[in-house]
């Protein structure tokens, strides 16, 4: 179809079709309060002037930063061959196709894709994906909620904070969820409370549906998955596990430890870190759970002939069929990027992401010794995969100077958690595969440099900056490497 | 075409009287309707169901379609049969495709329901 804008006669046509007078009476049903009113945009410039100021624009990124920035994105190195058969214009599409007979190719990539991440998770089915991770989290949510007719799910404190504020969004209409504070100090600290848990479980007035934490969870550390799964279920609860997928290469999946359901952001798998996204969110569950599973599922069998061939298996309960009683909103799934999941676990393999997972942990074993050594030791005493968080006097002040230095410092945790004082002279930092010694070193140097700087209490700039870091959780100055 | 013993709703659920009890499905008009269905989701034992009020859900090739309760009752007995050969709704939808079993709550209900000659004047009205 050519692309035209429509005429004033065709317009007119259309109306005279309809019975209306202007095309603003197709959104009477809409408030005059909530519909847009005219776009405040800046006048047209021509293309080239454009083009500059674009570019500026990019520029300003710091792509020559040592970045130990993780809290939920994660970089790696990602094969060439992901981003060349992504340029691919057969594979433009969000739409999970339902006509087998002209989707062959679409189909089989979505198939792989949920193939791939059972096999990862553990678990029997896969959704064709979500929109990132903290949706699939709450998408799960609702799942339990739906499986035992319950309202009331508990999610660990010490999930992604963006991840619990999408699901109090996704909570607001008649659902309730509390947080299962974590251990406060200790061997233990900064996991989840299992003495906790068991009384807000214990309440006989308000059943739980469902328990969710995160396997490595926000600060990453390890989770007694086994045991909160174990304390879920006890309770007729199902367990909700938030993962992250390369770690699953090293760590027990969900389906091992007992999880009902898995949930989880797939940007690490091939997707560059992104201001704002897209991003990827994974869904899987046992086939126990197969019907309360919203997107769609794609499946193999036979053709006539005895061919192999991929067709839409189920989609029952999406939108466009149950209206109000759709499982979810989501009518669709993010495609693109469920295919660079796909070409990215296809290409490494499953020793490759074995290596990625064992290296990034080793890179942040020397991070952390680095670290120590210049005074900056971890704050929570339990196992870590590939991200922790170090005591830094001063940590806002800190990472301001350390960006002046060129590292980008991870996560100042107070600009999450401004309520928490654990927290209060903290950062988190994570290291990958792609973490060099040499960055370490610099890391180091630079954090021995700025906390010398920086005697507690005496720095006058630290009290008066109302700004907060440079930096936040997206890491939008962060360029692949 | 229609058996002339049962009860039907709007819907297109019949029901068939035993004493206390009532046996529920859904006609053959709606099963070829539906087309091949693939998937019944029933209430457990010991539920209430409510005349007119969705008790289920069954799932075809073509659509998804809630089922209405031709009568109040508990529900004594679900078709377990159908998990395993949801085609059994298209095979037999009078026999082994039906689909609840309940202890009927009250059987003045019946009065708000089709006959079998008022049923099969509906169904070829379309």
């Amino acid at each position: 179809m050519p692309y035209g804008p429509h005429t004033e006669a065709d317009r007119a046509k259309m109306l005279a079709a309809l019975g209306i007078d202007a095309v603003d009476e197709l959104f009477s049903d809409i408030p005059a309060a909530l519909r847009a009113t005219g776009l405040r945009l800046p006048a047209p410039e021509p293309e080239l002037e454009l083009s500059a100021r674009l570019a500026a624009l990019a520029g300003r990124n710091r792509t020559d930063l040592a970045a130990f920035l993780g809290a939920g994105v994660y970089r790696h190195w990602t094969p060439a061959a992901v981003d060349q058969i992504l340029l691919r214009g057969e594979w433009y599409t969000a739409y999970t196709p339902y006509q087998p007979e002209v989707s062959q190719g679409t189909l089989q990539s979505i198939y792989e894709y949920e193939s791939l991440i059972a096999e990862l998770t553990g678990l029997d089915v896969v959704s064709a994906s979500h929109y990132d991770g903290a949706a699939a989290t709450a998408e799960a949510a609702l799942m339990a909620c739906r499986q035992t007719r319950r309202k009331r799910v508990l999610v660990s404190h010490a999930v992604h904070p963006h991840y619990r504020q999408t699901l109090a969004t996704y909570f607001e209409a008649g659902l309730e969820f509390d947080e299962v504070p974590v251990v406060p100090d200790g061997d233990a600290a900064g996991t989840v409370d299992l003495a906790a848990l068991e009384r807000l479980l214990a309440d006989p007035e308000r059943p739980v549906a469902g328990v969710l934490a995160a396997q490595p969870n926000f600060y990453g550390l390890l989770e007694p998955m086994a045991q909160i799964g174990e304390l879920a279920h006890a309770a007729g609860a199902l367990f909700v596990a938030v993962v992250e997928p390369v770690s699953l290469a090293v760590l027990a999946p969900p389906g091992a430890y007992g999880a009902d359901i898995a949930a989880g952001e797939g940007q690490p798998l091939g997707i560059a870190p992104q201001y704002g996204g897209p991003y990827l969110g994974l869904l899987a569950c046992t086939e126990a759970l197969v019907r309360q599973i919203p997107g769609r599922l794609v499946g193999m069998t036979t053709d006539l002939d005895g061919k192999r061939a991929y067709v839409m298996t189920l989609r029952a309960r999406e939108q466009d069929i149950r209206r109000d009683r759709a499982a979810s909103n989501i009518c669709t799934n993010q495609a693109l990027l469920a295919l660079a999941a796909s070409v990215y676990l296809a290409t490494i393999g499953p020793h490759g992401l074995r290596d990625v997972a064992a290296l990034g942990a080793v890179r942040a074993a020397e991070l952390e010794a680095a670290l120590a050594a210049v005074g900056a030791p971890r704050l929570h005493p339990g196992p870590y995969l590939n991200e922790f968080a170090v005591r830094v006097p001063d940590a806002r002040a800190v990472h301001r100077r350390l960006l002046g230095l060129g590292v980008l410092g991870g996560l100042v945790l107070a600009d999450i958690e401004p309520d928490d004082p654990a927290l209060a002279d903290a950062l988190l930092v994570c290291a990958t595969e792609v973490t060099t010694a040499e960055e370490i070193s610099r890391f180091a140097a630079a954090l021995e440099d700025a906390i010398g700087r920086s005697p507690v209490g005496a720095d006058a700039r630290s009290g008066s900056d109302g700004r907060g870091a440079g930096l936040r959780t997206t890491p939008a100055g962060v360029g692949r490497r | 075409m229609v058996p002339a013993d049962l009860r039907f709703t709007k819907d297109h659920e019949w029901v068939r009287v035993a004493g206390d009890e009532a046996t529920i499905g859904i006609t053959d008009y709606a099963a070829a309707q539906l087309g091949d269905i693939v998937f019944v989701e029933l209430p457990p034992a010991g539920r209430s169901i409510d005349q007119f009020a969705t008790f289920g859900v069954v799932e075809s090739v073509k659509a998804v379609s809630d089922l209405f309760a031709p009568l109040s009752g508990e529900v004594l007995e679900a078709n377990a049969a159908l998990t395993a050969e949801p085609e059994l709704v298209n095979a037999e939808p009078y026999a082994a495709g039906w689909m609840l079993r309940i202890r009927i709550g009250d059987r003045g209900q019946l009065d708000d329901l089709l006959d079998a000659d008022a049923y099969t004047k509906l169904t070829a009205e379309g």
